[in-house]
């Protein structure tokens, strides 16, 4: 069956029904795209085991995020609703009744994370306000029709799942040809007198514990939305507020002046405005990458190119937790199935089951591992033998490299924390104000080599006390948090220091008397001045007498600076490292963050090109055709090329018609025209 | 291989958007490579030295600074040392860029590698806008300087590939005198005629530059002139051996438009920055007046031009072929990350319908899957959403709306999990996809988990499409694929510029329309085509005013009053037959928006039944 035709555009293939049957599973592809199949079933099971953590992991972590943001929603809804059932009870004050409790909610412009939010937020509200949360957006309603439209049905649905699923359906579809707030209010009546009396059910234990719960509406892009249905909306729902109370929250991606720039003062004043702000998305990749890559519990890392690239994506273009973690997907995914050896990349225990049961080939390629053969030519000669001829001694000696490199992270990243607790506070942030920042620079190359950590070093050896005191505190903390023994002893060390800054105290007084510059008062000329002063700095700098403060404050930067010398080692350094650490950066960025433009400008570079061609190509038509065609032909044919490379540069967008004159065009690209 | 063919009109998109001097300037390339040809016959081997821009800028576009000041011919004869003495020196550059640009095809070959290899995001830029560098920058700097202090130089400067005056100049200086000042006088009035409201500066600009191009067209169109002929050889020969830089041609062009005695009276400065305003603005005043319709070469419609071109062997199809096995490995790899939830877009030069079209046949054969051929003018959404429900789902209901209807998909994909749909869209970006719906409804259907989408695009700002919003549904994974294979099925729609339109669809439409309707209305709408056709020459025409046609039609005794006849045009509109403007004086003026060929066959066809 073709696919092309002059009167069709879409071509539909149904394979018979038998064979439809047998899908092919996925990890089938897996292995059939290489030919090193290695393992594969196993690695894809492993992918799919880390990503599924992973995934899980994010998304605890988003619901801690918003825990708080979520809270204090819920609390403003409560407030702002039993206010509602005071003022109904106190039929008096009807002017309060006009004004609508409205939540402003700015979600920062990350749009594309926004859902995953609204999603858990309106779950939250079912649980603890009310059944009725209707959540809209603004390409769903573009005039008032479909607006109530659109709300009415998603209420009914709502509810409708509760009580008698087919009796609603009916019903929605219904009210679906006229849908007005009279009708609204009706129904909602309706229902809460209908709930009333089935009070104690099972199902709504929180929600329904007041009488006539409130309708939430979630209004999830604002400054989408045109605004005489907004204004529209809000003036038709304030008059109907006493008998259908409406609460809304509005989605705000930019900033709240957005409110008032919408909504003219007439319509602004109907409401009853809060303004909630949630977390940044900074602060939220800041803690994805703690959980994700700071960490021991997940096997697989990024290497610094990698890494770079996925936080560029993420400062520059669109600040999207969403994208982060597709990207962190997607260089899983292309590490084990690019590397035969990620099988070792999962957790310690089952990675030394793993390694006995490891193919001669598989042996073979971590022979081949540049790291490895480094680590091999370290050893003495006879190890080395044995390390390239027998395989059980390789695999015994793969099992303590494994060990290794997992003592090595749980230590790095220990020290990279404690460094970070300096580095973080210092005036112009020599080594970034974050710790993906410091993260990266460690990861690139030895820190201690770059003149950025020789000046935080020196900014270290200038700071107070107090500050000195909270940092150490600080680290005490990282470290008596983990067990392990070798690092057990720095927490030890620490605390030392930290017993010795509060022992400085009672012997400052005694310090205080001493060292006084009698000297300054003396009469002297020009010449001595000058004398007497440079052998002053003289002897300041020589001066061994420092105070017992900056000796100790030395010691500590100093064990500072011998913790990072000793295990914030690149990773290149470790053998092995190519299991776990995945490095392929441009593939990354060749799929996430593609140029199409680019590409095209490439393949259209350079113009000598296509005039040499040219030239060979019609010189090769005269060879060929001296006899046979008539010049004519060979003019048609080139005339028919022309026309197709014109009608070839209209389909790719770099000219266009204009009507400004017979046969012209217009230039859209390289400056416009 | 058409995109040879694409540098030359690369060139002149660059300088002047005309398809008559795009095809002048194909014709004069092709030329200059027999004339290189026949220069080296005896090692039979052709050479084709780089001819700048603005080489070629110059044949097409005027010599306007020489034909203006012809008259000053006798400062020209004391420069001529000066001219010649100057191309040799530039000869020597232009050697050593051939020099440098051998083993091209090497260089080809290694840069699609490259392309591939690395996303070519980083360090594409540098190469890409290379393009667009001079290379003699600064010696144009000092050049526009010294031309600047000295207007009487340039003078001769932007004479000195002139070839009638360094090689004859004696025997042309009366002829082409006197024939310049006639021919300046016709343009004069000409362009007068066409654009009388122009501003005195704009009417300078185009009438300097017709004058040579009229000078030129005698030549350069092939009116059998064969003196004219000869010159104009020897005008590519002069400029072929001289290689004269172009530069100087684009500097001193907007310099000699101002008079001297003008610039006298400002100071430096001031002079500079207005020759810089002139020398950017020029490139928009100037576009030629040669059109189509001047070619002697017809229209080509979409057969021939298909015949035509299967005559063009393809070159470098052992390289194609050997890239698009390269793609093909990465088939298995499409299908893993389909299936785990990413979709597939694929970019770059050349058409990719074949790749996945082959893509569909190796490893789509056992699931369903629809095709959708975005650039087929007649698609949409709706077509899209159709051939899902009905033919994949079986369903045979009608929908509300589109929306309606997307709902109902999403639902029952959600309910069935075992339900599996392939999407492959050639040119997603196509004219009929493109639009913000359109977009936002696939990137809904692409977002069901099992729904797998691959996609190509092809337009240079088609991820301009997508907001982040939609491209978190759509989940992109890019990939490359530059296949460099002409977009013949994507072309053939009869929607490019230069295709004569056969128009047979339309003829058919109008037809069967007609066919519905009473033998009065039929009259109706033949009076309203004849009387369009009568005025086919009449450039002022802006249809036929309601009043007349009343008129007219009362007096053939088709309508009996003002109401029947608008019943009549309302039921036209419906069918979208006719349209209806308003003129300056208010009044109706009706016309049919089909083009005038069809017209014509239609009524040949409806004297031929009756």
């Amino acid at each position: 069956m073709a696919t092309s035709s002059v009167s069709k555009g879409c071509f539909v293939f149904k394979p018979n029904f038998k064979k439809r049957k047998i899908s092919v599973p996925v990890e089938d592809y897996f292995n059939k795209g290489k030919n090193e199949s290695e393992d594969s079933k196993l690695r894809f099971e492993t992918y799919q085991l880390i990503w599924q953590q992973m995934k899980s992991e994010t998304e605890r972590l988003q619901e801690e995020l918003n825990k708080n943001l979520f809270d204090s929603l819920i609390e403003f809804l409560r407030k702002s609703y039993s206010g509602f059932q005071k003022s109904s009870r106190d039929w008096g004050c009807q002017i309060k009744l006009r004004e609508i409790p409205t939540a402003a909610l700015i979600l920062g412009v990350n749009v594309t994370d926004h859902d995953l939010t609204f999603r858990s937020l309106t779950e939250a509200l079912q649980n603890n306000v009310s059944p009725y949360v209707v959540s809209l957006q603004a390409k769903d309603c573009p005039d008032m029709k479909h607006f109530l439209q659109k709300l009415v049905s998603q209420l009914m649905m709502d509810c409708c799942v509760d009580e008698e699923t087919k009796e609603g359906s009916i019903q929605v579809a219904q009210k679906k040809t006229h849908c007005s707030m009279d009708s609204l209010s009706s129904w909602y009546t309706n229902v809460t007198r209908k709930t009333d009396p089935k009070m104690p059910r099972k199902k709504r234990t929180s929600s329904s514990q007041w009488q006539s719960p409130p309708v939430v509406l979630i209004l999830k892009d604002m400054e989408s939305f045109t605004t005489k249905v907004l204004q529209d909306f809000i003036i038709i729902s304030s008059q109907h507020l006493h008998e259908f109370p409406l609460i809304l929250i509005f989605g705000i991606a930019t900033s709240p002046i957005i409110i008032h720039r919408l909504l003219p003062h007439a319509v602004s004043s109907l409401l009853c405005i809060e303004l909630f702000q949630s977390l940044s998305c900074k602060e939220h990749l800041t803690t994805v990458l703690d959980k994700l890559l700071l960490t021991t519990q997940f096997p697989f890392k990024l290497s610094e190119k990698v890494l770079q690239i996925l936080t560029n994506i993420f400062l520059y273009h669109d600040f999207s937790i969403q994208n982060f973690i597709k990207g962190l997907q997607l260089s899983l995914l292309e590490h084990f199935y690019s590397q035969p050896l990620s099988v070792l990349c999962c957790n310690l225990p089952e990675a030394k089951r793993r390694i006995n049961f490891l193919s001669d080939n598989q042996c073979e390629n971590i022979r081949r591992l540049p790291s490895f053969r480094r680590y091999v030519e370290k050893q003495a000669s006879e190890k080395q033998v044995a390390l390239l001829t027998n395989e059980r001694f390789l695999k015994e000696e793969i099992q303590s490299l494994l060990e290794n490199l997992h003592v090595y992270h749980s230590n790095y990243f220990l020290v990279l924390r404690c460094l970070h607790q300096f580095t973080s506070s210092l005036p112009k942030y020599p080594l970034g104000r974050q710790i993906r920042e410091l993260y990266c620079t460690c990861l690139e190359k030895n820190i201690w080599d770059s003149e950025e950590y020789v000046s935080a070093l020196q900014l270290l050896r200038m700071l107070a006390k107090d500050e000195l005191m909270t940092i150490l505190q600080k680290c005490f903390k990282i470290f008596k948090s983990t067990s392990e023994k070798q690092l057990g002893s720095t927490a030890k060390r620490i605390e030392e220091f930290l017993a010795q800054f509060q022992n400085l105290d009672e012997a400052k007084e005694e310090e205080d008397t001493s060292g006084s510059l009698s000297k300054g008062l003396q009469k002297t000329d020009l010449y001595h001045l000058q004398k007497s002063l440079l052998e002053m700095k003289e002897l300041r700098r020589t001066n061994k007498k420092q105070t017992r403060f900056e000796v100790l404050r030395e010691k500590v930067v100093n064990f500072i600076d011998s913790l990072v010398r000793e295990y914030l080692l690149p990773p290149e350094t470790q053998p092995l490292h190519e299991v776990v650490y995945f490095t392929a950066g441009h593939t990354l960025r060749e799929h996430l963050n593609a140029a199409p433009r680019i590409a095209l400008h490439t393949a259209l570079n350079n113009p000598y090109y296509y005039l040499k061609a040219f030239a060979t190509v019609v010189t090769a038509a005269e060879k060929m055709d001296a006899d046979s065609a008539t010049s004519e032909e060979r003019n048609e044919i080139i005339h028919a090329r022309f026309i197709r490379a014109v009608s070839e540069l209209e389909l790719l967008g770099f000219i266009k018609p204009t009507k400004q004159k017979t046969d012209h065009v217009a230039r859209l690209t390289w400056g416009g025209c | 291989m058409s995109y040879k063919c694409m540098y030359y009109v690369n060139v002149y998109l660059a300088v002047d958007i005309n398809f008559s001097s795009l095809l002048s300037a194909l014709l004069f390339l092709f030329r200059l490579a027999m004339m290189s040809k026949l220069e080296l016959k005896e090692d039979r081997m052709l050479e084709v030295q780089f001819v700048g821009d603005d080489d070629v800028l110059n044949h097409i576009l005027d010599r306007e600074a020489g034909a203006k000041l012809k008259k000053e011919r006798t400062q020209l004869l004391v420069n001529t040392k000066k001219i010649i003495k100057k191309p040799e020196y530039d000869l020597e550059e232009d050697d050593q860029e051939v020099l440098k640009d051998q083993n091209y095809v090497e260089v080809l070959g290694r840069d699609i590698q490259e392309s591939l290899k690395n996303g070519s995001a980083a360090d594409g830029g540098n190469k890409v806008y290379s393009f667009q560098n001079r290379k003699h920058s600064e010696k144009m700097a000092k050049l526009a300087s010294e031309l600047a202090k000295t207007p009487r130089k340039n003078v001769s400067l932007s004479l000195k590939n002139d070839p009638e005056i360094i090689n004859i100049p004696q025997c042309s200086k009366g002829h082409s005198a006197s024939d310049n000042v006639q021919l300046k006088n016709n343009d004069k009035s000409e362009f007068l005629s066409t654009a009388p409201s122009g501003l005195k500066k704009r009417l300078i600009v185009p009438r300097s530059h017709s004058d040579s191009e009229s000078e030129y067209s005698t030549s350069n169109s092939e009116d059998d002139d064969g003196v004219a002929q000869e010159n104009e050889e020897d005008t590519n020969e002069v400029i072929l051996n001289q290689k004269i830089p172009s530069q100087n041609r684009a500097v001193s062009a907007p310099v000699c438009k101002e008079t001297p005695s003008k610039k006298m009276k400002r100071d430096k400065t001031s002079d500079l920055v207005e020759e810089y305003f002139e020398a950017h603005s020029s490139s928009k005043v100037l576009t030629s007046d040669r059109t189509l319709q001047k070619l002697k070469r017809a229209k080509l419609d979409q057969q021939t031009l298909r015949n035509l071109l299967s005559k063009v062997s393809p070159s470098f199809s052992a390289e194609l072929k050997q890239l698009s096995q390269q793609y093909e490995q990465l088939f298995h790899k499409w299908m893993l990350q389909l299936r785990l939830g990413f979709n597939i877009v694929l970019y770059g030069l050349g058409s990719k319908r074949d790749l996945l079209e082959r893509f569909r046949t190796t490893v789509l054969q056992d699931s369903i899957h629809v095709v959708i051929n975005g650039f087929f003018p007649g698609i949409s959404v709706k077509s899209i959403l159709n051939s899902i429900t009905e033919e994949v789902l079986n369903h045979m209901g009608t929908f509300r709306s589109v929306l309606d209807q997307l709902d109902w998909i999403v639902n029952k994909f959600k309910e069935d999990s075992s339900l599996e749909l392939f999407l492959l869209i050639h040119n997603l970006d196509s004219q009929m996809l493109r639009g913000d719906k359109s977009q936002q409804i696939i990137g809904q259907l692409s977002s069901l988990r099992n729904i797998y989408l691959i996609a190509s695009i092809d337009h240079l700002n088609a991820p301009l499409m997508w907001d982040h919003a939609k491209q978190s549904l759509y989940n992109w994974l890019w990939y490359e694929t530059t296949t460099y294979s002409p977009y013949t099925e994507e072309t053939s729609y009869e929607n490019s510029l230069l295709v004569k339109q056969s128009g047979s669809l339309p003829l058919s439409s109008l037809i069967h329309v007609l066919r519905s309707l009473t033998p009065n209305a039929r009259g109706i709408f033949r009076l309203l085509i004849k009387y369009q056709l009568d005025n086919l020459d009449n450039p002022s025409y802006i249809g036929l005013s309601f009043q007349d046609f009343y008129q007219q039609c009362r007096e053939a005794f088709l309508v009996n009053s003002d109401l029947t006849l608008r019943a009549q045009l309302t039921e036209f509109r419906d069918h979208k037959l006719i349209r209806t403007k308003k003129g300056t004086d208010g009044v109706e003026y009706l016309l049919i928006p089909v083009d005038n060929g069809t017209l014509r066959d239609f009524l040949e066809r409806e004297e031929e039944e009756s």
